[in-house]
This record gives C-alpha cells, structure tokens and sequence, in this order.
C-alpha cells in the first residue's frame, strides 16, 4: 500500500510539472483546447448529418446515439488524456530514450505514461460532457439511483478498458518500429466504433467487439441499462452489468502484454 | 521541369521507404472502411435513397473515400510552416527554384506512391466484401485519375495557404486545426455531401472542399456525364488555380516582411 502511495505522489509531482508547462502558454493552450474540441466534434456533426436523413440507426434514436457518443467521447478523452503518447514509443524507442527508462528504478509502463499529461485533449471530454447533458436531457431518463450510479461508472470503466487496448497495442512498437498505426486501428477506431449502436456492425465485427476487443462494453450494453432498452442483439441482461470487470481484465491484459514486450525488447544500441 | 520531375520522384520515395508504415496504414484505412460501411449501410436500411445514392453508391463513396484519404492527404501537413518557423526558409529561398512548385512536385510525387499502395489495397478489400460498383464506361477512368490529380492540387494549394500563417502567427498549428476541420467536413471525407441537408450541401459544394474528395467521387460513381463532368473537372481546375495563385501571392507578402535570426 505505502508503495502504491509512493508511486502516486510521484506521478502527481511528474505530471503536475507538465501540466504547469502546458499553462505556460496560454492563448496557445486555448487553441489547442478548442481546436481538440472542434476535431472531435466532427464525428458528432456526421451523426446530426445521418439522422438528417433518417429517425433511427438500428432502432436507436438521435438522442440515444447522442448517449453512446458522448460516454464514448468522455472516456476515450480520459483515456487519451493521461496515456496518449503511448503513440510515441516507436519514437522513444528510435531515440534510445526507452533505454534510460529501463535503467532507472521504477516500472517501465508507469515511467513512459508519466512522460506527459496532453492537457489540450481537454477539449475532446469537454465536448462529450456538454453532449452528454444534452443527450440526457433528450432521451427524457426515468431516473434511478441505479441509473445515476451506472452513469458515472461506465465513463470510467470505458476509460480503463482504452487504456488496456491502447497499452497492449502501443507494444507492437518493441517488434515493428514503423507499424504503429496499427494500434490507431483499435485506439481511434474503436472510440469511433463504440460511437454507434454495435447491433448495426456486421456480425463478425460484433463478435469481435465482444469477445475480443471488449469495446462493446465502454457504452453499448451500459447504455441499453441506462435507456431501459431491449438489446436489439437479444443478448443475457448480466452484460449490460459487467462493464467495470471488463476494464478491470482489459487494463490488466494490457499490462501483461506489456510485461511480455519489455522482457523481449532488445535496444536498438549505440 | 527536369528539376521538378527529380522533385517528383524523391517525394515518392520519400514515402515507398517505410513499407512496415504503409502496411499499418492499409490496415487502419481499411477498418475505418469497414466500419463507416457498416454506419451506412445501417442508414439504407431505413431508406431505399439518399440524395439519389443507393446502398450500392454509398459503400462505394466509403472505399473510394478511404483510399483517397492518403493520397489527398488533408490531415497535419506542417512541412512550409515548419520552414518558416525554424528558419531554414531562408536557405530555400536563395535556391534557384519557384518554392510553391519545389513543394507541389514534392506532393504530386508522395500521392502516386499512397494512391498507389494507400488508395488501392483499401478499396481492393473493400470490393471483394461489399457490393461496390466500378465505372461503367472506359471514359470515366481517365475522367477519374484526372480529377484525384486535381483533388490533389487543390488539396495542396490549401496546406499550402494555410501553411504559410507560420509567416504571421508563432501557433500557426491553432489555424491548421481549423484548417483541418473544415477540409473534413466539407470535403465530404467523413459523410457524403450527397447526405447533407440542401442548404448546407450547396454551401459545401461553394467552398473548394468539395474539389478534394467528393468532386472525384461523384466521377468514379458516374453521377457526372458529358458536360456535367466537364463541369466537375473544371470547378476542380479552377479551385486549383485559384488557391495557387492566392498561396503564391500571401507567400510573397510574407517573404517581404520575414526577418530571420541570424546565427
């Protein structure tokens, strides 16, 4: 316990610093901020432009699908937010740097995401809060205490099942140094994904999501719950609980997939 | 033109270096494919039609779409900007060479190699698992190369302009975000202008967007005949000049007012 303490106050003093560096620049960090928030609110535009033309995606309203988007949104800002330079590896990798980290006495994983905290990805979690409001207020909630509880947990857990997707694929880095797009596939693809209802995907793709990728657990099933919903997909009512257990195992594939990686990773020298 | 076409040639090269990259990059463009499929394919489910698409059209639209993605290369281009903010402009500007076109044989160069090994590969797969539709007529395919080339003019003349804030702004990235957003959404990248309700749609198609991606799509589906494509091809033609001629004008007032640290 008093390391996992340890670790904690130095996270908050290493990422402390950067976020004060960010704020050193502040008309600069404005613009960063709004622009993050512009970009992703492009995805939201293409979903008001679709129901421009129809009344339901795979029997799920604008509003419901304004739900999926914003808790999507929400917990891939987190995620984005805190381990998003998880794209630099090849780079770090390239310049040697994963080399002093792995000298240095504290774990490799913990070290490379405590290199940054992008504050401007700010913007994008702004964006999906205020349409979450919106959505909330739109789709005329019967609300209960297990609905509001289940609302400020499946943003969360989503964030953490990311987190494992992206930590477990940042590692194709440590085999091909120039194959890291790859990972965007499922990082941004699968933020993009769990945007929509996950009944309109094909069922190989659905499987997929399931099964492999648990990215239909960071909005789908909890927001069948939230909404009081059939599931299109006729699936067992327990999925719609199990969210948090999803990001529990996903973060911790992550991190031994991580474990994995490190252990065959082989400096590029000199 | 010799120079130029050497220019050409390096910035295809540029790019054909990194294989492992382009074989990630096939990948990505290819999910997103599948998935904005899906997201359409889902809307025909409600309705047979959509601003004359079918399902058919719209599949099609998507893999078109992902493989021009690369090649029209609209996101993060900061190459001119990163001249001019680090200085080293100042070196190409007593090089015996016209700095716009240096840039645009440079580009030309790179979108033959990612239309070539971004663009097809995509669309390729795209087509063996939908029902994707190829132009009917042997015309429509000179017509459609011709108008990605112009696509990619335009494309470049706007990275270009947007670039050259660098010479005015030390954030220049705050007007290429910006940049970026209305290039994506007008140019019909991420939804069809075809899906846009009719007001927004004309104003898409006033805007130069509408060159980079739809305008050769709208080809490639053969929704444009005769004079229609013509026309197509000349609005792309005239976007193309337009931008360059505006890019080349800014570039000059900026060059007159540059002042580099010296060292």
């Amino acid at each position: 316990m008093g390391e996992v303490l340890a670790l904690a106050g130095i996270y908050r003093r290493l990422v402390g610093a950067r976020i004060r560096s960010q704020l050193q620049y502040r008309l600069s960090f404005a613009l960063n901020l709004i622009g993050a928030g512009l970009i992703s609110f492009l995805d939201f535009a293409a979903i008001l432009v679709l129901f421009g033309q129809v009344d339901a995606l795979g029997e799920w309203s604008v509003a419901e699908v304004a739900l999926l988007y914003a808790i999507s949104s929400v917990a891939f800002a987190a995620t984005d937010l805190a381990i998003g330079h998880l794209d630099l590896l090849p780079k770090m990798i390239r310049e040697g740097d994963l080399d002093v980290i792995l000298v240095r006495p504290l774990g490799s994983l913990f070290q490379v995401v405590s290199s940054d905290f992008a504050l401007r990805r700010l913007g994008k979690g702004l964006q999906g809060l205020v349409i979450l409001v919106v959505a909330l207020v739109a789709v005329d909630l019967d609300w209960t205490l297990g609905r509001a509880l289940m609302l400020v947990v499946t943003p969360v857990a989503g964030a953490f099942i990311f987190a494992g997707v992206w930590i477990a694929l940042a590692t194709i880095a440590f085999w091909l140094i120039d194959s890291i797009e790859v990972a965007n596939a499922f990082t941004y693809g699968g933020n993009f994904l769990s945007q929509y209802p996950v009944n309109i995907f094909g069922s190989w793709l659905r499987r997929f999501v399931i099964f492999v990728v648990p990215l239909a657990f960071v909005s789908y099933f909890p927001s069948l719950y939230i909404l009081d919903k059939e599931d299109p997909l006729g699936l067992p009512l327990a999925l719609q609980f199990v969210s948090p257990l999803v990001a529990v195992a996903s973060v911790a594939a992550g991190c031994l997939v991580w474990r994995f990686a490190v252990r065959h990773y082989r400096s590029t020298g000199s | 033109m010799r120079l130029y076409w050497e220019l050409a040639r390096r910035g295809y090269r540029r790019y054909a270096a990194y294989p492992g990259a382009t074989i990630a990059g096939i990948f990505t463009n290819t999910v997103f494919g599948f998935m904005l499929a899906y997201v359409l394919l889902a809307v025909f489910r409600e309705r047979g039609e959509v601003g004359g698409y079918d399902a058919s059209d719209a599949v099609t639209y998507v893999w078109v779409g992902q493989g021009m993605l690369m090649t029209i290369y609209i996101w993060g281009w900061y190459e001119v900007a990163l001249r001019v903010s680090s200085g080293d402009i100042a070196t190409d500007l007593y090089r015996p060479f016209d700095f716009q076109l240096y840039w645009l044989a440079q580009d030309l160069g790179r979108a033959a190699y990612h239309a070539l090994y971004r663009g097809v590969p995509p669309f390729l797969v795209g087509a063996f698992v939908f029902d994707v539709r190829l132009p009917q007529e042997a015309l429509l395919w000179p017509a459609f190369v011709l108008a990605i080339t112009l696509a990619v003019c335009v494309s470049f003349a706007f990275r270009f302009l947007f670039n050259l804030a660098a010479f005015w702004l030390l954030d220049y990235r705050g007007v290429g975000v910006l940049a970026m957003v209305a290039s994506t959404f007008f140019s019909g990248q991420i939804v069809p202008l075809a899906f846009f309700p009719d007001w927004l749609e004309a104003v898409a198609w006033a805007l130069p967007f509408a060159a980079m991606v739809q305008a050769p799509i709208e080809i490639f589906l053969g929704n444009a005949r005769g004079l229609e494509l013509a026309g197509i091809l000349g609005l792309q033609a005239f976007w193309a000049v337009a931008l360059l001629l505006v890019g080349r004008s800014v570039f000059a007032a900026g060059t007159r007012k540059l002042v580099v640290q010296g060292g």
